[in-house]
Parts: structure tokens; C-alpha cells; sequence
């Protein structure tokens, strides 16, 4: 299992570089946020997959179960990730209004400064 | 009995806080400035206490929830992270003073305060965390707000420089992330003091130390180490108030966590991070001085110049050595305050003028002549001369090159002062001598704010300079904590 989601993970950070090298800001954006979603992965197959039961320690005391953390740590990612995708979908909009264009090779040179 | 060691939340918790309840006064200007410079000054005030308490109990810890380290989230207050807490607060302030008259009604109305608010919480909150998420957290809380703080104003160069900026922050949070995962995995835990003392346990494998150059990529990225192609442009597209205090704390949170990471975690294999550091801060002295004299835009060679201290401060981390690190951390509190105030002056000059290249303005020392002088004396203490507050972080930095051999980046960091002070007399030289040309009517007065921050600034630079004996007890007590994690481990896992 934690080999097809690696294999995953590296399917997800090619697509995402190929995106983010591209010249269109949506498509930047939406690499970066498919190259997110490959760390997010690559954080919950570190410490192995599906090691273990529900992490509630019930009154029978637990056994085995699964690291909690790391679905802590991409939660909080997320989150994170959802915020500042949010803020460059508005910064890219207010870019084309106010430069007129969503292509970053246009955006260049002395002429917006 | 409130335990004391809850106040080292308030530093990030205040501003946080005040940020939040500032967008409810969208309107009320007058509240939301009252409000930031209390806010701010009762920050200050805690960093003073915190740093004077660690003085006499030791480094203090405070974990969230009272779950115990290394289970918990916890904030730990050591002389290093509150010295650059209380620094960072009081660039914060005075900023603010300079903002008050200069940023307009406009962009106050657009929830301007409740950003520096957050942007000064992420980075308070990056000093203090012991976790390396917590980390993570804290530098996007700072990110996501200087995001805003770059675009707000919405001018065409303000757009394009954001979209740059953002891009390769999150490019640069995803290495985090990754660096992240991969120690996670690995050892674990992500406590710092809990991750150094297993990497000591169980010997820094090269897998680690891999890992440790994914993190030095990420600060290198965010503090600008050589990899700073993005710094003079992002700096020197928003408003002079921002420009200031991105150029006073953002990239030095970068440089927090470099010595953080690399003092605390990763010490084992200093022949190959360390020396690796040493080569990219060479090359970021030798880069920045030939972008410092490069240019005519004043803003670009500011911006060149914050690039240059970036280099400075980091060769006395590849060193490692206590005076090194003195060194250190007495410039890095230093630049925090002459850079903001050196990117306050260029802005100012800017304003007034209209202009923005040094050939094009010329005799403002007729106009203006406490402000040519409050330049040059900026200039001198940037360029190191003694008694200003550059000198002696130069010399203890100079004393640990000298120290362990490393003769080469003792030289480069030297002649990068050089650099420093010919690009700032250039400056100087072109603008603030020759004939004038703002004729007696049309010259814009001084405002009174901007005088008061730039005074302030320039008795702090004194106070710096004239007041090492004073400082010296903190600064030694921090380095003497960067140079043992031991010291760090015991209070966080031994308590």
C-alpha cells in the first residue's frame, strides 16, 4: 500500500511541476496546490499506513493502533493550503483586471513599474 | 496562582488578538492606532520581563493544554528567541509611528493595522514555538499576512511582485512540509528539543542530515541565502512602511530558524551543513555586494543590502563558535533595526522627490538636513563604524572566523562592508550633495511623524552601540544556549 501511494506522490509532484513551470497563473495555482496535496500524502504514508486500530484508548486498554499525528498535521495543512489558495485565485483575478493579462512572460519588463 | 510561564503566549496571543478585533473597527482609525501601539508597547514590556526573569530561572516553557513535551505543542522562551521578540516588537512600533502619517486613510480603512497586527504575531510566534510544525504554522500565519501587506495598495508593480512572492513562498512552504514529513517518519516527533536529543541518541544518519538540507533550503529560500533572486523585487514593490518591516523582520525569522535548526537538531555533521552554509553565505556576500553597486534605483540597493547582512549574520553560524554566535546575534538585532530604518529613509526620499533613481535627485541635505544626516549616520553604522550599534557584531563575528581558520569568508565578510558603505555613500554622495533640486516652495515639509520614527531608530542605534556592556549578559547567555542544546534539552524534556 505504501509503495502505490508513493508511486502516487510522485505522479502528483510531476504533474504539479510541470504546471507550476508553466506561463498561465491559473495553472501555477493549481500546480501548487496539487504539489501540496503530494506533501500531504507523502506526511500520512511516512509513518506507515494502517498500522493499527482507532487510536481511542477504550477501558480494555488499546493494542495496536495508528499514529494519530501526522492526519493531525494535514489537517492543519490543509486548512492552511485552502487559505492561501484562496488569497492567489483573488490576487490572480485582481492581477488580470488591474495588468490585463494572466500570463507571466506579458508581465514582465519595465512597464508596470 | 496564574503560572508566569503562561505570558509567553502573550507575545504571538496580543497581536493575534488585537488583529482580530481591529477588523471589527474597520472605520474607527483613531481606535485601531490606539490599540496597536498598546498592543505593541504591552508586548515589549513582556519581552523585558521574560528576558530579565530567564536571566535568573533559566529558560521557561510553557505547554499548551498541559500536555507534556514531547506530546504536546509548546512554546519555549530562551534568551535568543525573546532578545529577537522584543527587537522585532520595537521595530514594530516605531514602524507604526512612521505609518500613522504615511500610509493614508485608505489603506487604514482596508484592515492595514489588523495585518501588521498578524504579520508580527506569525513572527513573534515563529520565534517562540519549540515545535517544528508549530514552526511551519507560525511562518504561514506571517506569510498569509505579508501576502496581503504586499498587495494591498493594488498598483500594477504591487500585483505582479505578489503573485512572485506568493508563488515562491508556497513553493517554499512545500518544502517545508516535505522536509517535515521525511523527519517525522524518520524519528517520529517533531519537539525540537525531543528530535535533537534522539538525533544525538541515535547518531545524525545521512539520511538526517539530507533531510537537515531540505530544511536549509527552506530558510534559505525564506531568509534569502543566496537563493534571494526574489528579495528586490518583492521588497521594493509595496508601500515604504511594509518595505520597512518586511526588510527589518521577515527574512531575520528565516534566519531564526536556520540558527535554531542547525544549533539545536542538527550539529552532528557540521563538516557537511555547516561548511554547506558557509559557501552559500560567501556567495551571498559576493552576490549582494555586486547587486548593492549594480544599481541606481534606490530601492534595489537597499533591498541589496539587507541581502548582504542576510550573508554576514550566517557566517557566524557556519563558524560555530560562542563568539561567532555573539557576533551574530548582535548584528542580527542590529540590521533588524538599521535596515528598517534605512528602507524608511529611502522611501521617504522617494516621496519627496518623486524620484526614485540616485542620479535623479540630488541636494537633498539643503532641504532636509536632518535627514541627510540621520542617513549618513545610518550609513556608518550599516558600514560598522564604532561606536555605532554595526561595530560590534562585526568584530565578534570577525573573532570567530579568526577563530577557527576560516579565513577566506572572514575576508569576504569584511570587504562586503566595503560594498555596503560604497553603494550607501553613492547614495549619499548623488542625492544628499550637489545643487538642489526642490526649490524652497515646492518642497514637501517633513512630517513630524516621520522625524519621531526615524529619531527614535537613530537613538536605538546609539543605545546599541554605546550600550554593549549592557547587552552583552543576554546576547552571551543566548549564544551560550545556541552553543549547548544541552542547556535547551534539559528545560523542555528534564523538568
Amino acid at each position: 500500500m505504501e509503495t502505490l501511494i508513493t508511486i502516487l506522490i510522485g505522479v502528483f509532484v510531476t504533474i504539479g511541476t510541470y504546471l507550476l513551470l508553466s506561463k498561465n497563473v491559473i495553472r501555477i495555482i493549481i500546480g501548487s496546490s496539487i504539489l501540496t496535496h503530494a506533501a500531504h500524502l507523502l506526511i500520512i504514508t511516512m509513518p506507515g499506513l494502517k498500522t493499527g486500530g482507532v487510536p481511542f484508548i477504550t477501558d480494555g486498554g488499546g493494542g495496536e493502533f495508528v499514529d494519530p499525528l501526522p492526519q493531525a498535521l494535514i489537517l492543519t495543512s490543509i486548512v492552511i493550503n485552502f487559505a492561501v489558495t484562496a488569497l492567489i485565485l483573488v490576487l490572480a483575478f485582481r492581477a488580470y483586471k488591474t495588468l490585463g493579462t494572466d500570463n507571466l512572460a506579458e508581465m514582465r519588463g519595465p512597464k508596470y513599474d | 496562582m496564574i503560572d508566569i510561564s503562561n505570558l509567553i503566549v502573550l507575545p504571538m496571543a496580543l497581536p493575534l488578538i488585537i488583529g482580530i478585533i481591529q477588523i471589527f473597527f474597520k472605520n474607527q482609525i483613531k481606535t485601531q492606532r490606539t490599540m496597536s501601539i498598546l498592543g505593541v508597547l504591552t508586548t515589549i514590556g513582556i519581552a523585558v520581563f521574560l528576558l530579565e526573569r530567564i536571566q535568573t530561572e533559566g529558560i521557561m516553557r510553557l505547554d499548551f493544554g498541559g500536555w507534556e513535551p514531547p506530546f504536546g505543542i509548546l512554546f519555549v522562551a530562551d534568551s535568543f528567541s525573546v532578545i529577537l521578540v522584543l527587537v522585532a516588537s520595537v521595530v514594530t512600533l516605531i514602524c507604526l509611528i512612521y505609518a500613522f502619517s504615511s500610509v493614508g486613510e485608505k489603506m487604514e480603512k482596508m484592515y492595514f493595522y489588523a495585518f501588521i497586527n498578524f504579520l508580527l504575531a506569525g513572527v513573534n510566534g515563529s520565534f517562540l514555538t519549540g515545535d517544528i510544525f508549530n514552526l511551519y504554522v507560525n511562518f504561514e500565519i506571517m506569510l498569509l499576512a505579508s501576502y496581503v501587506l504586499v498587495a494591498l495598495g493594488g498598483s500594477k508593480k504591487q500585483l505582479r511582485e505578489s503573485i512572485k512572492y506568493v508563488v515562491i513562498n508556497v513553493l517554499s512552504s512545500w518544502f517545508f512540509l516535505v522536509a517535515v514529513a521525511y523527519l517525522y517518519g524518520q524519528l517520529g516527533t517533531l519537539n525540537m528539543a525531543h528530535l535533537s536529543q534522539l538525533i544525538s541518541e541515535s547518531g545524525q544518519t545521512p539520511t538526517l542530515t539530507v533531510v537537515s538540507l531540505v530544511f536549509l533550503i527552506v530558510f534559505a529560500l525564506k531568509s534569502g541565502l543566496l537563493l534571494y533572486f526574489w528579495l528586490p523585487g518583492s521588497y521594493s514593490a509595496p508601500p515604504i512602511v511594509v518595505a520597512a518591516l518586511f526588510g527589518g523582520l521577515l527574512t531575520k525569522v528565516g534566519i531564526y530558524a536556520m540558527f535554531r535548526v542547525f544549533t539545536l537538531i542538527f550539529y552532528h555533521e557540521p563538516g557537511i551543513t555547516h561548511t554547506i552554509i558557509g559557501i552559500m553565505a560567501g556567495l551571498t556576500l559576493i552576490a549582494g555586494s555586486i547587486g548593492a553597486i549594480a544599481y541606481k534605483d534606490i530601492r534595489q540597493i537597499v533591498s541589496y543590502n539587507v541581502v548582504i547582512a542576510v550573508g554576514f549574520i550566517l557566517v557566524g553560524l557556519a563558524v560555530m563558535t560562542q563568539e561567532g554566535f555573539e557576533g551574530s546575534i548582535f548584528y542580527l538585532m542590529h540590521d533588524m533595526i538599521a535596515k528598517s530604518l534605512l528602507f524608511l529613509l529611502a522611501g521617504t526620499m522617494i516621496t519627496v522627490t518623486g524620484k526614485k533613481r540616485i542620479d535623479e535627485i540630488s541636494g537633498l541635505i539643503r532641504n532636509y538636513p536632518v535627514f541627510g544626516w540621520i542617513f549618513f549616520i545610518v550609513m556608518l553604522s550599516l558600514a560598522g563604524v564604532p561606536p555605532l550599534s554595526g561595530f560590534i557584531g562585526k568584530v565578534l563575528v570577525g573573532h570567530g572566523t579568526i577563530e577557527t581558520g576560516s579565513y577566506v569568508l572572514l575576508a569576504l565578510a569584511f570587504i562586503s562592508s566595503i560594498f555596503v558603505l560604497y553603494s550607501l555613500l553613492r547614495i549619499f554622495l548623488n542625492s544628499f550633495w550637489g545643487e538642489t533640486i526642490i526649490s524652497t516652495d515646492e518642497e514637501v515639509p517633513m512630517r513630524k511623524g516621520w522625524m519621531v520614527s526615524f529619531s527614535l531608530f537613530t537613538i536605538l542605534m546609539f543605545i546599541l552601540g554605546f550600550g554593549v556592556e549592557l547587552f552583552i549578559p543576554y546576547v552571551a547567555d543566548a549564544a551560550n544556549t545556541l552553543m549547548n542544546p544541552q542547556i535547551y534539552i534539559d528545560a523542555v524534556m528534564n523538568d
